[in-house]
């Protein structure tokens, strides 16, 4: 191999292509750090006072946030959740004071340090407290004050916290915004829903609290008495009802965010629902948002909900009219699972207004049994299971997605299917259905559930786990009553079946011990609100989904756009339209060598007809020159035409020229036969003008076509790649070293095939190091050496004509004898060598024999005669040189 | 005729035409009977069958049809439930490196491997055109990429049907997809894997016009999908991760949830299109100008 290669080496951009290349793609760089570098930006510093203030006769544990300057801002009150503290919401606190607001968290009287009994946020204490909160922020000189003594202020809060939030809009007219989070509206129908006593979530809201010890002696008492019973009496509902927000419900008149949980079998949607239609009769702006969580766990969306209320609050508290509140509804949705980690996938769906839970009903009918009978076991033992507090949130987010733990016993439920739905259907809100219910003694308690039933009828899911108690009186039995089911946000798939559960007992409730037998008669469809105006927001894909390929296209464009062309294609040379080959100027250096020229300024011209030889020794540069004649790597300088036609890669004028340079190259697992054909196919061109039984006859590999290229040999490749130059018959075929690796009968016949390959008017280049070759076939030698011309010419030219004689003689030849020698007669001249030991003897009509004759006659002492060849004088020369 | 139209007709032999050459039939027939091409359909082919055999051998994983509640559940489990899952379960055990080794070693041996038996210069200097050439190199390659993907699925349905039956396909999930939408679901899977690989293919496409070795470009291109996935194990990157095409190598499992979740598979094809769009331009540019030394 005698090029250099430097495929690995790494090169620095060096044309205007590459630098416009490497600028575009840093431009597009530069952008994405731009954008990084904005995203970055750092919040001012939060300052915190703890404080604990007297306030009602308790001593309140208080943390105030600001940051930055003392110009007047809206104070913001975050309340905490049952059985935490003021130190739940500070991180939501310190990102509020950084984003402009005076901050004010507290502990509840009864948690944190905060001293009192909990009295469930009655008016006389908590929300007391919470107005003596702002009396406190009056007196701040960074709060902006709308009037004497009135602060500008929002309360905000999660549960407990957001109840207080409601209250406080109620109780206090300086309030001047709220956003309460999954909080109640009354708290009696919390926790004893149609009259059914809500055990274990009650249960665990007072041991969170510290036990019934930490609680108003009224509320401990109360509680105690319905948990004995099993039942809530009148004045249990009536106290806690005088503690909820629905107690001022005509008061609350401020701009409410209100944000309830899907997961939340403690406080259901039913109760946002109340609170959102109470606060808008009363005239202020309502939006309401159901998170995908709630207090049976799952997503929060913490980040989302926070960043919502801060802008709802830079709406109504700092008067921010480009602050986006958000539409009047949003839903989340959970779509599926985050292949890359796991985790639920949401996206909003919402509506220009609140739909309520019952917009857009949908009738649909359900078949079986039309009147069911079942137990209500004794003991209420053992009950159903839907929702588990505490440890049921996971449960509730799969219910999203086809998954859950559900159970009814046999013979304690009646069960009401539908046909499979034609298409699928989104509930959102509270299906209805119309039932006649009787029970043999005492009151039905009935807990109903609406579950989505795959087509197998297999899986049956209820959607966040939720059910609706109902308690029919005796009283009501007997006629058709309607049951509210859960107010559910649930996707029915096309096929599904909706189902109706109506269960005797559960687990999370209280249900009467006395064994009795429920008769349950249906008495219409189920009717589905489907909130026809809600729609899913399209999955938002960041904008790299698009930006990015729209890059990767530009940048690409600008790669392929910049690719340095090739230097203009010259017009074709009409004057050498017959000229199979002229190279002029032709210099080629290799990347890795700085100062060595593999060919330099080359320049010779073939004709039709001739067979070239181009002679010269290893590394003189022949195959570079050939490479470059067939467009395959482009040369520095010169320009090489073959009919007239520039050469540059893939020029079509290489058609015409057939090649076959530094070895064969087959793919290996083909058969000979095959390779010339796909060869030939790959040109594109007819298959008739291929010729391939001509080319396979000089293959001459006879039986052996049919064989896999990679068991031929070194000579039958060789044939075979001489084939395919010929394929086609091209006018200018170039064989190179083409007697490798033949043996000698061959490369006789090889001679021949080239001679008379030109005979017919085409022209054949051949290169080879070795002189006897190209001597006895070529018409005509170009000799090179280290990548220059040495001589060209005719063969007969340079190696001078065939009656040049050497004579060479035991000693030396004295001057009066060689004119002797020249005058003898069929002798045309005679003249010494260089170094005196021998005689060029020119032959004009003698034989050899009879000048041998002669010479003896003259007694020159003769050792040797032969053919003179200057040729091989001057190549040897070279040769010698060239490694001396 | 005139000497200029007669000097036209001297450029090129009769009956070339450039855009005629190496048509993509040629490429195809060149590149189907290779030993490496017929391995790796035979790897493919045979991989359901060995799970069939698996499956027989170790029982029906996940055990018992009840106890799938509450805990994690995965495609493994429901392998044996169908055809359908069956094809799933084959698709998910060879999507993280059985799949890419295909893509990378069509890719990446078509150029380096023509180079290394010297044919590549009597193809050019036929001539095919360079971009001609790296065109239908390309196309070709990226068939056999698609038609590897194809035929394991294919394989794996069919072998399904024998084994386990017909039926819906069963997501991990719970639930249950309609037998009418389960072929459509899977060549969803199918053509995203693909996507998801082109930027293995351009990857192993650039290296092979860079190098004469074809062992070098194909270890090259599967080494950097390893890089890549080491890389996405490295949580502290965060959202970086993201432009890591290996981060969505499992999107396409979000086409075998209830509700067809776009999400990820989009931002999953976005980015491999984008690195594949720059390789492919990069391996077009840099072997449109090379010196051809093979």
């Amino acid at each position: 191999m005698e090029i250099p290669t430097s495929r690995w080496r790494p090169r620095l951009p060096r044309t205007r292509g590459r630098w416009a290349a490497l600028v575009a793609v840093l431009v597009l760089l530069a952008g994405a750090g731009t954008w990084t570098a904005v995203a970055d930006d750092s919040a001012p510093t939060v300052h915190r006072e703890d404080r604990m203030m007297r306030m009602n006769g308790v001593s309140v544990d208080t943390s105030y946030f600001t940051a930055g300057g003392s110009r007047p801002r809206p104070a913001v009150l975050i309340g905490h959740g049952f059985g935490g503290s003021k130190n739940d919401v500070r991180a939501q606190a310190e990102k509020l004071a950084a984003d402009g607001y005076a901050v004010l968290t507290w502990s509840a009287r009864g948690f944190g340090k905060t001293t009192g009994e909990i009295t469930l946020n009655s008016p006389e204490a908590e929300v007391k407290d919470v107005s003596g909160l702002i009396d406190w922020l009056a007196t701040r000189p960074e709060v902006r004050l709308d009037a004497e003594g009135d602060p500008r202020v929002g309360v905000t809060g999660a549960s407990y916290g957001g109840a207080v939030s409601l209250l406080a809009a109620g109780y206090d007219q300086r309030v001047d915004a709220v956003a309460p989070m999954i909080t109640y509206w009354n708290l009696a129908d919390a926790l004893f829903p149609d009259g059914v006593f809500k055990k274990l979530w009650a249960g665990i809201f007072v041991t969170t609290g510290g036990g019934c010890q930490k609680f108003e002696k009224r509320l401990c008492e109360m509680y105690e008495r319905v948990a004995v019973n099993g039942k809530p009496d009148a004045a249990a509902r009536t106290l806690l009802t005088e503690r909820s927000p629905v107690a001022v419900a005509d008061r609350i008149d401020v701009p409410a965010l209100i944000v309830q949980g899907q997961s939340d079998s403690l406080f259901p949607l039913d109760q946002a629902d109340a609170m959102a239609k109470a606060i808008r009769g009363n005239g202020a702006p309502v939006a309401v948002d159901w998170i995908a969580g709630g207090h049976d766990g799952g997503d929060a969306e913490s980040d989302r909900v926070q960043h919502r209320i801060g802008q709802w609050f830079d709406r109504y508290l700092k008067d921010d009219k480009g602050a986006d509140t958000g539409p009047a509804f949003r839903v989340t949705r959970t779509g599926g699972v985050d292949s890359t980690d796991g985790a639920a996938l949401k996206r909003g769906a919402d509506g220009p207004t609140y739909p309520g839970l019952t917009s857009g009903g949908k009738e649909v009918a359900l078949e079986g049994r039309r009147t069911q009978t079942f137990r209500n076991p004794a003991g209420a033992n053992p009950p159903s299971v839907s929702a588990l507090p505490g440890i049921g949130g996971g449960l509730s987010q799969l219910s999203s997605l086809g998954v859950g733990l559900s159970l009814d016993f046999p013979g304690q439920f009646a069960r009401f299917d539908s046909a499979p739905l034609g298409k699928a259907v989104r509930v959102t809100g509270s299906p209805t259905v119309r039932v006649t219910v009787k029970a043999d003694q005492g009151d039905a308690v009935l807990f109903g559930k609406v579950y989505d039933v795959s087509p197998d009828g297999k899986q049956q899911v209820l959607p966040s786990q939720l059910v609706t108690p109902h308690r029919i009186t005796p009283g009501q039995q007997g006629r058709p009553v309607e049951l509210t089911l859960p107010a559910v946000d649930h996707e029915l798939d096309a096929g599904h079946r909706l189902r109706l559960v109506l269960s005797a007992t559960d687990l999370g409730y209280a249900s009467p011990a006395e064994p009795a037998t429920y008769t349950v008669t249906l008495d219409g469809p189920l009717t589905v609100p489907t909130a026809p105006a809600v729609k899913t927001a399209a999955a938002s894909m960041p904008w790299w989904t698009w930006g990015l390929p729209a890059a990767g296209l530009l940048v690409a464009a600008v790669l392929l756009l910049t690719t340095r062309r090739r230097s203009t294609v010259p017009a074709p040379d009409p004057d050498l339209a017959e000229v199979p080959l002229r190279i002029t100027g032709l210099s080629k250096k290799y990347s890795g060598s700085t100062d060595r020229y593999a060919v330099r300024d080359l320049g010779f011209q073939v004709e039709k007809g001739q067979v070239l030889g181009l002679l010269g020794p290893n590394g003189a540069g022949k195959t570079t020159t050939l490479r470059m004649l067939m467009g395959l790597i482009a040369p520095d300088a010169g320009e090489i035409r073959v009919f007239g036609h520039a050469i540059r890669p893939g020029a079509p004028v290489l058609s015409r020229v057939g090649s076959f340079v530094e070895g064969a190259g087959f793919l290996p697992h083909l058969s000979g036969r095959a390779n010339l054909e796909l060869y030939w196919q790959a040109t594109g061109r007819p298959a008739e003008d291929a010729r391939l039984d001509e080319a396979l006859e000089i293959a001459g590999l006879g039986d052996a076509l049919a064989r896999a290229v990679r068991t031929y040999s070194q000579g039958m490749r060789q044939r075979l790649a001489i084939a395919q130059a010929m394929l086609g018959m091209p006018d200018l075929l170039i064989l190179d070293e083409p007697t490798n690796g033949l043996d000698p009968p061959q490369i006789r016949e090889m001679r021949d095939v080239m001679i008379r390959y030109a005979a017919g008017g085409r022209t054949v280049i051949v290169s080879s190091h070795l002189l006897s070759e190209v001597e006895q076939s070529c018409t005509h030698l170009v000799v090179m050496d280290r990548g220059r011309l040495v001589q060209a010419g005719p063969v007969a030219e340079i190696t001078g004509s065939g009656d040049m004689i050497l004579v060479t003689t035991a000693g030396e030849v004295s001057e009066p004898l060689a004119e002797k020698v020249a005058v003898l007669p069929g002798v045309g001249s005679a003249v010494r060598t260089d170094d005196r030991r021998g005689l060029l003897v020119r032959l004009d009509g003698a034989t050899v024999p009879g000048l041998v004759a002669e010479l003896v006659r003259l007694d020159v002492p003769v050792t040797g005669v032969g053919p003179h060849r200057r040729l091989e004088d001057a190549f040897l020369t070279l040769i010698s040189g060239g490694s001396a | 005729m005139s000497p200029a139209t007669e000097l036209q007709s001297l450029a090129e032999a009769p009956g070339y035409q450039a855009r005629r050459t190496l048509p993509l039939r040629v490429e195809a027939m060149r590149q189907l009977r290779r030993r490496r091409t017929l391995l790796m359909g035979g790897v493919l082919a045979a991989l359901p069958f060995v799970l069939v055999i698996a499956f027989a051998i170790g029982g029906t994983p996940g055990g018992e049809g009840g106890g799938r509640g509450g805990s994690r559940i995965n495609l493994m489990d429901v392998a044996t439930d169908s055809a359908a899952n069956f094809a799933a379960v084959n698709l998910f055990v060879s999507a993280g490196f059985l799949l890419v080794v295909p893509v990378a070693l069509f890719c990446g041996d078509t150029v380096a491997s023509e180079a290394s038996w010297s044919s590549l210069r009597y193809l050019l200097a036929a001539p095919v055109p360079r971009a001609r050439l790296l065109w239908s190199k390309l196309v070709v390659a990226l068939g056999f990429s698609l038609a590897a993907m194809v035929l394991l699925p294919l394989v794996a349905l069919a072998v399904g049907v024998a084994a386990y039956g017909w039926g819906p396909l069963r997501l991990p999930t719970g639930g249950a997809l309609a037998t009418a939408d389960t072929v459509p679901r899977l060549a969803l899977v199918v053509v995203f894997v693909f996507v998801s690989q082109l930027v293995t293919a351009g990857l192993a496409f650039w290296l092979s016009t860079r190098t004469d070795a074809p062992l070098g470009a194909v270890g090259g291109a599967v080494g950097l999908t390893i890089v890549g996935n080491v890389l996405d194990a490295v949580t502290a990157l965060g959202s970086w991760r993201e432009f890591l095409p290996a981060h969505w190598q499992f999107a396409w499992a979000d086409a075998l949830q209830p509700d067809l979740e776009w999400s990820g598979m989009v931002k999953g094809a976005a980015v491999s299109v984008t690195y594949a769009l720059i390789l492919f331009a990069l391996a077009f540019r840099g072997f449109s100008r090379k010196d051809i030394v093979s």
